[in-house]
């Protein structure tokens, strides 16, 4: 259940009293202020607001990409806010699945190379991720597409290629920055189709930013960021309505 | 090795920029070969100088003769132990291109100041009792095939005329200087050569007891012939080499200028080629470490490639300049002006080591700046 109260005490990922502000040409912008998460272990949970309103920021720090200003982050029990910048990369490996819009994919080496990446970090044998790489694959339905470069891909393709990628080492969730961003509508469909497989087959934890209400419908839940705090859907349609009057 | 194909993937990503920039180490190492084994022929005769003998000239120069009077005065003083003399004849064997050093020595002292030269006894006990005889180095009778026997004839320059020895002997030296050359008996040339030359000899080699006290006899051998008619300069075998071979020129400085001039060029050049390389690849490098890899990885891989591509472009341009030093010696016919061309072992570990560490240093800044990148950062730039 994903709460944002701050009253989860067992959940997956913490999040306690986040702050970040940043400075930009002499002016400070504070884009997170106290900011409180619990999701659990399968939820799939969806971060809309507008532009600059640090829905990526809150994904960056919740993948140990960024440190905070204020507050901590736990996820399965690791205090990630008090790790060093080597031992963030260290988890990072073990437990975060990125998915990015721009899909980021290694364009000298073939999907099969790119979904090998991570797995390159570990001690599996030469079998062993070959093996693994052709699962992903197989899940996100290019089997047929291994040896394709990223060019002699669609944009939907390479998304899944993304997507592989990020299951491929089994992570303890995934974080999708607008996943369906440059993608058609179709495209889209597929994509969210393929994220709600791994939700609801292979019981992934999924956390997605996107600006795309009909995306946002597929989460089991939807929060806000608003004035730096997180809203649920309803919660903030009841309040801007309460505005209006 | 897991990483190759990631690190040779990224490598061929941009085949023109490499093959440009693995040129730039092919060039400037085939340059680096050219020079260096330019250099080590010029100081061949440095490197095989004995660290006993002393060489007195004439203070005027090296062409000026000096008195054959001056011998026995030399002998006396305190601490020489064996004197030889030397004449250069500069001639020519059948066609000016084949050039080698031909020398007239008194074979009574030569093996005693040069025991370096090795030869079969009995050719050298011919060569003794054959007034018109001559010793030829092993190098010289491979390069025009000379055997034991021959008969020679050499065309004068400095003093002219047809000049006729007879192959007595075929010797072996320290190095392909040495075994390049041809010495044949002082008393032919003296008699040939007649009028006041005669009493004259170009000048003395000597071998002292105590290599320690070269200095001091240097000094007293010049200073009794001071205020003479033939001054003298009296020098270590090897200054009298070093600065034999600086009669050409500064080699050596030549070398280290051009040299440094052509790295530092490299340096920049294939800094700026990594920088550039590394900055397109900004994004992809904040995805390597969003998934995963360390910053000190990422710093591995940059200089990794710098790394292949200094070593492969250098190791090349070293071979290249083997092979062509190779080649020019036969088709342009250096093998008697300079016998020991070549690209020494040591010339081209040090060569190796030269494109290793441009290798290094140009990688470096690129590397560190990747190691450094912020993943956050990183993505912005897509």
């Amino acid at each position: 259940m994903v709460r944002v109260d701050g009253s989860g005490t067992s959940s997956l990922i913490q999040v306690r009293g986040l702050d970040k502000k940043y400075s930009r040409g002499g002016e400070e912008i504070h884009v997170l202020q106290g900011l409180n998460l619990d999701v659990d272990q399968g939820d799939f949970v969806a971060f809309m607001g507008p532009s600059g309103s640090g829905k990526t920021t809150l994904l960056n720090l919740l993948g140990g990409l960024d440190v905070p200003t204020a507050g901590s982050i736990t996820v399965a029990g690791d205090a990630i806010t008090s790790m060093s910048r080597g031992a963030l990369t260290t988890w990072r490996a073990r437990h975060v699945g990125f998915v990015f819009q721009m899909y980021n994919l290694i364009p000298v080496l073939t999907a099969f190379q790119n979904v090998e990446l991570p797995l390159l970090l570990t001690s599996l044998s030469k079998s062993e991720r070959r093996k693994h790489v052709e699962t992903a694959l197989g899940v996100v339905g290019l089997s047929d597409r291994m040896q394709h470069f990223p060019r002699q891909l669609s944009g939907g393709q390479e998304q899944r290629v993304t997507i592989a990628r990020a299951i491929v080492s089994d992570p303890t969730f995934l974080l999708c920055d607008e996943p369906t961003g440059d993608l058609d509508r179709k495209s889209a469909d597929e994509i969210m189709q393929l994220v709600l497989t791994l939700v609801k087959d292979y019981k992934k934890t999924v956390l997605m930013v996107t600006h795309d209400p009909v995306v946002a419908e597929k989460a089991d839940i939807t929060l806000h960021l608003d004035k730096g705090a997180l809203v649920e859907s309803g919660k903030l349609a009841g309040a801007m309505a309460g505005g209006a009057r | 090795m897991k990483y190759a194909r990631l690190l040779f993937a990224n490598l061929f990503r941009k085949k023109i920029r490499l093959t440009l920039t693995l040129a730039s180490f092919f060039t400037a190492l085939l340059l680096f070969g050219g020079l260096a084994a330019v250099k080590s022929a010029f100081n061949a005769g440095v490197d095989v100088a004995g660290v006993d003998r002393l060489v007195v000239i004439n203070r005027v120069s090296l062409i000026q003769p000096v008195p054959i009077s001056y011998e026995d005065r030399i002998k006396q003083i305190k601490g020489v132990k064996y004197v030889t003399h030397q004449n250069w004849f500069g001639g020519i064997y059948k066609d000016p291109k084949n050039f080698f050093p031909q020398f007239a020595v008194e074979v009574g002292s030569f093996r005693q100041v040069f025991p370096e030269f090795k030869i079969p006894e009995d050719q050298w006990q011919t060569f003794v009792k054959d007034r018109q005889g001559a010793i030829v180095g092993a190098g010289l009778a491979k390069r025009f095939g000379f055997k034991v026997g021959d008969r020679l004839p050499i065309q004068g320059t400095i003093l002219p005329g047809t000049w006729e020895f007879n192959i007595d002997g075929i010797c072996t030296g320290k190095d392909a200087s040495q075994e390049s050359q041809m010495w044949f008996q002082y008393d032919y040339f003296k008699e040939k050569v007649g009028g006041s030359y005669k009493d004259m000899v170009g000048w003395y080699t000597l071998r002292v007891d105590n290599p320690d006290e070269s200095g001091r006899i240097a000094k007293v051998i010049d200073d009794q012939f001071s205020n003479s008619s033939y001054e003298t300069k009296t020098s270590t075998e090897k200054a009298f080499a070093i600065g034999f071979a600086k009669q050409f020129g500064n080699i050596g400085a030549l070398v280290l200028i051009v040299g440094s001039v052509v790295f530092f060029i490299l340096l920049l050049v294939t800094g700026n080629s990594m920088a550039v390389s590394v900055r397109e690849r900004t994004p992809e490098v904040a995805v390597l470490k969003a998934v995963g890899y360390s910053d000190t990885l990422v710093l591995w891989f940059v200089m990794a490639e710098s790394l292949i591509i200094a070593v492969a472009g250098g190791m090349a341009g070293l071979l290249a300049a083997v092979g062509l030093i190779k080649i020019v010696a036969i088709m342009g016919n250096l093998g008697g002006m300079l016998p020991s061309i070549s690209v020494s072992g040591s010339q081209l570990a040090l060569g190796v080591c030269a494109a290793v560490a441009v290798g290094l240093a140009s990688g470096l800044l690129p590397a560190l700046g990747a190691m450094r990148l912020r993943v956050v950062d990183g993505l912005r730039r897509v």
